[in-house]
């Protein structure tokens, strides 16, 4: 048996591993966010939308036997979302944080409800590349046995990262979120490029759901999300509105968050629930180390209601 | 008002009760006309959702087989945290459904929340699971039922002792508390009784329900090694599917979860409170007083285990079936001298054996030698 | 939403019946939000109905059982008073910062720490002092926790540019590891077998019930901080000096005002009053520190707030509004068979109708005697 044991290398490779297992919700959500934000609005309720996508998915997976039609609902139920929030804060003296929070409770309580014929059945699962085959270590094979979905959520961070520089969409998005007045004087309706910016971080957000159910840790029941919606919006400002930083955030919360059973598993037993805030811990770290008071929050949208 | 609708229920289940009498004199007329016509109300309250695949789920099966009796009208509530919220629900399946007996099925119920409304409404019954009720401490209109799962654990560990190749056994357990802990070390000595050689790596995720933390828990155990796992979560179905997507084997708790991963599932320690319901209801209909401490464990059906798997290789199989027919005549006795703390300290002498029934297992804070982990 | 309501300014002549005219200025302002706010609630029931009816249940039965289970009787009202408490001082948590313009959203993480201090506090002075003091005391320590929690992320914001609504989820959760590590280790009472908890308060030094009531004291000190928030607010210098810098932090330090001070002293308070909702759920509920006092009652604050338009007299209504329908919640499950979340469906639907109808504020001219016939403006 010797020869598979890895030891306190578990710890490296189980932080790795998580990062890659864990992050993939935090990836979509934030990239979503990240959208969203850059128009301007902040959409609070993404870990509703994020449950919603979930259970959703889940469940068309267990109707249909196709997880990636699961997935293709969640977008549709996550840009529905997405539309309502981005429809109601459209009118004057609505705000849209409070929305969020409200949108929130609305998805939490109508996924638990809808979802509850699904809680027994088992869904298909969303497939995964075997990159760990060079490795005779079952470990490494099975820490690189990567859903593809992380793929796409790396492709997709990389081509906004683009997109925002590059491209007229991108143009639009920037300047509608830094000011309305400049928007609505180059002729672009900022309610509409608001919507739609809030309609894709939904259906983006439902995806991180759809990989919770489908893939990791791979069921439906109430208590799939322990916050990730929430806190993936939170590092979008930590990201400071960048897809790779959303992308690399993610990837440090992820990691971070395996320190925990990790570090357990290799005996270092005393103080769990102080590695387990770990990630809380590090992010706050580097949050207070990288903010200045002169530069405050440099990337921030200026409309952003967050931030003024 | 208040005082008014009391008196009528106590008088409602005395009624009830001397129609029980009559009719358990003559059992041919038990039935729907014996009892329809007085209703007993019965109060279930759940920490959290009533189909977890697990914890809550158990209990919710087991009112459901209540709900089938004549004469029973049951009232449910789930998801009532542990805070003044428990309390109000108590209060209002009292005043506003006339509840006579309530069963809060968390362990944080107790104190202070189940024992407040108990001096508060001395009329209403109230049993609780998991607590240690004693008397002269605890008021007498309550009590406290619960089982003795750590001998499904100690099947589990022969189970998972014979198929276990890599010695190394695993458990994802939520908090260090006495009922966790002794399932903890019963899987390990049940292992133990296999294989002396035996370790089980304990990872506690520090809540009762969080899927993520019990997933990389699950992954984390299996990387070093560790090839059959079991669990003490409140909804074990992650930590199942998970483990036997490592191509680990899993030990079931608290349900039968074989349906999740039949090829790689073992067997499980099952709760059976369908029966330990019942006994409560048909005492309580027969207008007998209801016990204030219960306990039971596989002989008295409180506990079952799960179907064997195929991954039982044939020896564990007798092995099993030997220690579970032991278990069947209330003899077994898991936790025996002597015995050592994973601190090298004594904790049970070698001529001293406990029998399931040891009230001392129930405050139990230590993990023995064998265990790798912390109990804080 | 109608727009056809009597306009009482319609039957009074330009400077005729002018002894009126205050008291229905007086009014008209005062009946906006109550107005709004009311058919904003019939409207969200309305649409919720819809969902009712299509899984085939009564939402006339529906509606009797939330009025049964929230308001219907002297104990349903107790109910919703008691889980009302809590939320009064969590939801101004929220609410002070919002005068500054800040989002916090981690006063369950000041809620948890303040208890835990108050419960840690309590070991060493219920050995020496009578009840009353030791409750101070206690008081006092969970004040401080919690206000140095959320007092950092003021200052955090103020100071090193670090966001505050990041910060303050990112220190709720650093918070409830903390107590957990702390009621599971170093504090645990041996004897809190199987729920790890501290030390537990004597049963004489526990807050009592108001009394004729069975609400306990908690509600009236919760209200009373509601009461001198809203005095801090709208009556102090340095509630103005905060609405300034709420409006406009630049504006207000070319003023001259102090706004690092507002920050991290308003953040401070704010933070103070979720800690003292901790030492209320220790001292006056659970009767230790336990892992219950994370129970989500920082999060629902924060829907108090925003619900409340981080007014904090508009706090108390909305947080006996909330919960009402959580005590209605339990009734709702028992009498109808309807699964939890049903209740969380409805709050989100509700919710969001409320939120929205504030877009109906000011645009009636009924309500906004500025605009009536006559007036001087």
């Amino acid at each position: 048996m010797s020869e598979t044991d890895i030891g306190l290398w578990g710890v490296p490779l189980a932080i790795i591993a998580g990062a890659i297992r864990v992050s993939t919700p935090f990836i979509f959500v934030s990239l979503g966010e990240a959208i969203t934000e850059r128009s301007g609005r902040i959409n609070l309720g993404l870990e509703g939308t994020l449950v919603f996508g979930a259970m959703t998915a889940y469940a068309v997976a267990v109707l249909t036997g196709s997880p990636w039609l699961g997935v293709l609902a969640a977008m549709a139920a996550g840009s529905v979302f997405g539309l309502i929030h981005g429809f109601i804060c459209r009118f004057p003296r609505v705000n849209d944080i409070a929305i969020g929070i409200a949108m929130m409770q609305f998805g939490l309580g109508f996924a638990f409800f809808l979802g509850k014929p699904f809680i027994q059945p088992s869904a298909p699962k969303l497939p995964s590349i075997p990159l760990g085959n060079w490795s005779s270590y079952p470990q490494v094979q099975a820490a690189l046995n990567i859903n593809v979905l992380f793929f796409i959520g790396f492709l997709l961070a990389l081509f906004l990262t683009w997109a925002f520089r590059n491209t007229r969409p991108g143009l639009i998005l920037r300047v509608v979120g830094d000011s309305t007045d400049a928007a609505r004087a180059m002729g672009i309706n900022p309610d509409r490029v608001r919507l739609l910016a809030t309609a894709l971080g939904g259906a983006l957000a439902a995806v991180g759901g759809a990989y919770l159910s489908l893939y990791y840790p791979g069921s439906w029941n109430e208590g799939i999300s322990s916050g990730q919606g929430l806190m993936a919006v939170a590092l979008v400002i930590f990201a400071r509105w960048n897809p790779i930083n959303c992308f690399l955030a993610a990837l440090l919360f992820g990691g971070t968050g395996a320190l925990g059973p990790a570090l357990q598993s290799v005996g270092v037993t005393q103080g769990y629930y102080l590695f387990y805030a770990a990630p809380y811990v590090l992010t706050l770290a580097i949050l207070i180390g990288t903010s200045s008071p002169n530069r405050a929050l440099s990337g921030a949208p200026g409309e952003l209601s967050l931030t003024k | 008002m208040m005082t008014n609708r009391f008196s009528m229920n106590r008088r409602q289940f005395l009624q009830t009760s001397a129609v029980g009498l009559a009719a358990s004199a003559v059992p041919g007329l038990m039935g729907s006309t014996a009892f329809a016509q007085e209703a007993l109300t019965i109060g279930f309250i759940y920490v959290g959702p009533k189909d977890d695949y697990g914890y809550n789920q158990a209990h919710a099966e087991g009112a459901a087989v209540i709900k089938a009796m004549p004469g029973i009208t049951l009232v449910e509530e789930e998801n009532v945290p542990e805070t003044v919220d428990v309390q109000k629900t108590m209060e209002s399946m009292i005043n506003l459904d006339g509840a006579s007996l309530i069963f809060p099925t968390s362990f944080g119920y107790f104190d202070p929340h189940m024992l407040a409304m108990a001096a508060k409404y001395p009329d209403t019954q109230f049993r609780h699971c998991g607590g240690l009720w004693q008397e002269g401490k605890h008021p007498a209109n309550t009590g406290s039922y619960f089982g003795y799962i750590h001998q499904g654990q100690y099947l589990n560990g022969i189970a998972a002792g014979h198929a276990s190749k890599s010695k190394k056994i695993g458990f994802v357990a939520a908090k260090p508390i006495p009922q966790v802990l002794q399932n903890v070390n019963a899987f390990l000595l049940g292992a133990r009784s296999v294989d002396p050689a035996i370790t089980c790596q304990v990872i506690f995720t520090g809540e009762w329900s969080l899927a993520i933390k019990e997933a990389e828990a699950t992954n984390a155990l299996v990387d070093q090694g560790v090839d059959v796992i079991t669990c003490h979560v409140d909804s074990p179905k992650v930590v199942v599917e998970t483990a036997a997507g490592r191509g680990a084997f899993v030990c079931g708790y608290h349900a039968n979860q074989s349906p999740l991963a039949p090829e790689k599932y073992l067997t499980g320690a099952e709760w059976a409170w369908g029966k330990v319901y019942t006994d409560f209801i048909t005492k309580a209909q027969a207008g007998e007083k209801l016990a204030n401490f219960v306990r039971g464990g596989l002989k008295d059906g409180f506990v079952k285990m799960s179907p064997l798997g195929p991954g039982v290789p044939e020896a564990g199989r007798k092995a099993f079936e030997a220690a579970h027919a032991e278990a069947m005549t209330g003899k077994l006795s898991v936790f025996k001298g002597p015995l050592k703390d994973n601190k090298g300290n004594a904790v049970i002498p070698a001529d001293k054996a406990y029998a399931e029934d040891a009230i001392d297992l129930e405050s139990m804070a230590y993990l023995v030698e064998g265990v790798v982990g912390s109990t804080s | 939403m109608s727009v056809e309501v009597n306009n009482p300014a319609r039957s009074l002549e330009p400077g005729g019946a002018a002894s009126f005219r205050p008291a229905l200025e007086w009014l008209a302002r005062r009946a906006e939000p109550v107005v709004v706010g009311l058919a904003a609630i019939v409207t969200g029931l309305a649409l919720f109905s819809i969902f009712i009816l299509a899984i085939g249940k009564s939402p006339v039965a529906l509606f009797q059982i939330m009025y049964t289970g929230g308001f219907g009787s002297w104990f349903s009202i107790q109910n919703s008073l008691s889980r009302a408490a809590p939320l009064l001082l969590t939801a101004l948590c929220v609410a002070l910062p919002a005068r500054l313009g800040l989002v916090i959203i981690g006063g369950e993480g000041a809620l948890v720490l303040g208890g835990v201090a108050a419960a840690a506090i309590a070991t060493p002075l219920t050995g020496i002092l009578p009840p009353y003091p030791t409750l101070i005391g206690m008081a006092l320590a969970a004040m401080v926790v919690g206000g140095l929690w959320i007092g950092a992320v003021g200052f955090l914001r103020h100071y090193r540019g670090v966001n505050e609504t990041i910060s303050s989820l990112l220190l709720s959760y650093i918070a409830i590891a903390l107590m957990n590590q702390l009621v599971e280790g170093p504090l645990r009472d041996p004897a809190s077998l199987n729920k790890p908890s501290t030390l537990a308060l004597p049963a004489d030094y526990m807050i009592g019930a108001i009394p004729g009531m069975d609400v306990h004291w908690g509600l009236v000190i919760a209200v009373l901080a509601c009461i001198l928030s809203y005095v801090l607010i709208e009556a102090t210098r340095f509630g103005f000096a905060a609405r300034m810098a709420g409006g406009n932090v630049r504006a207000a330090q070319i003023q001259g005002l102090p706004v690092g001070r507002l920050i991290v002293g308003f953040t401070a308070i704010a933070g103070s009053f979720a800690g003292l909702a901790g030492m209320l759920e220790v001292a006056a509920v659970q009767g230790s520190a336990n892992a219950s006092l994370a129970a989500g009652y920082g999060y629902t604050g924060i829907l108090v707030a925003f619900l409340a338009r981080h007014n904090p007299l508009a706090i108390i209504l909305i947080a006996i509004l909330l919960g009402g329908l959580e005590a209605s919640g339990g009734l709702i499950q028992r009498r109808m068979g309807l699964p939890d979340a049903t209740v969380v469906a409805l709050q989100g639907t509700l919710f969001i109708v409320i939120l929205f109808c504030e877009t109906f504020y000011g645009r009636f001219k009924v309500f906004n005697p500025d605009l009536w016939k006559g007036s001087v403006k």
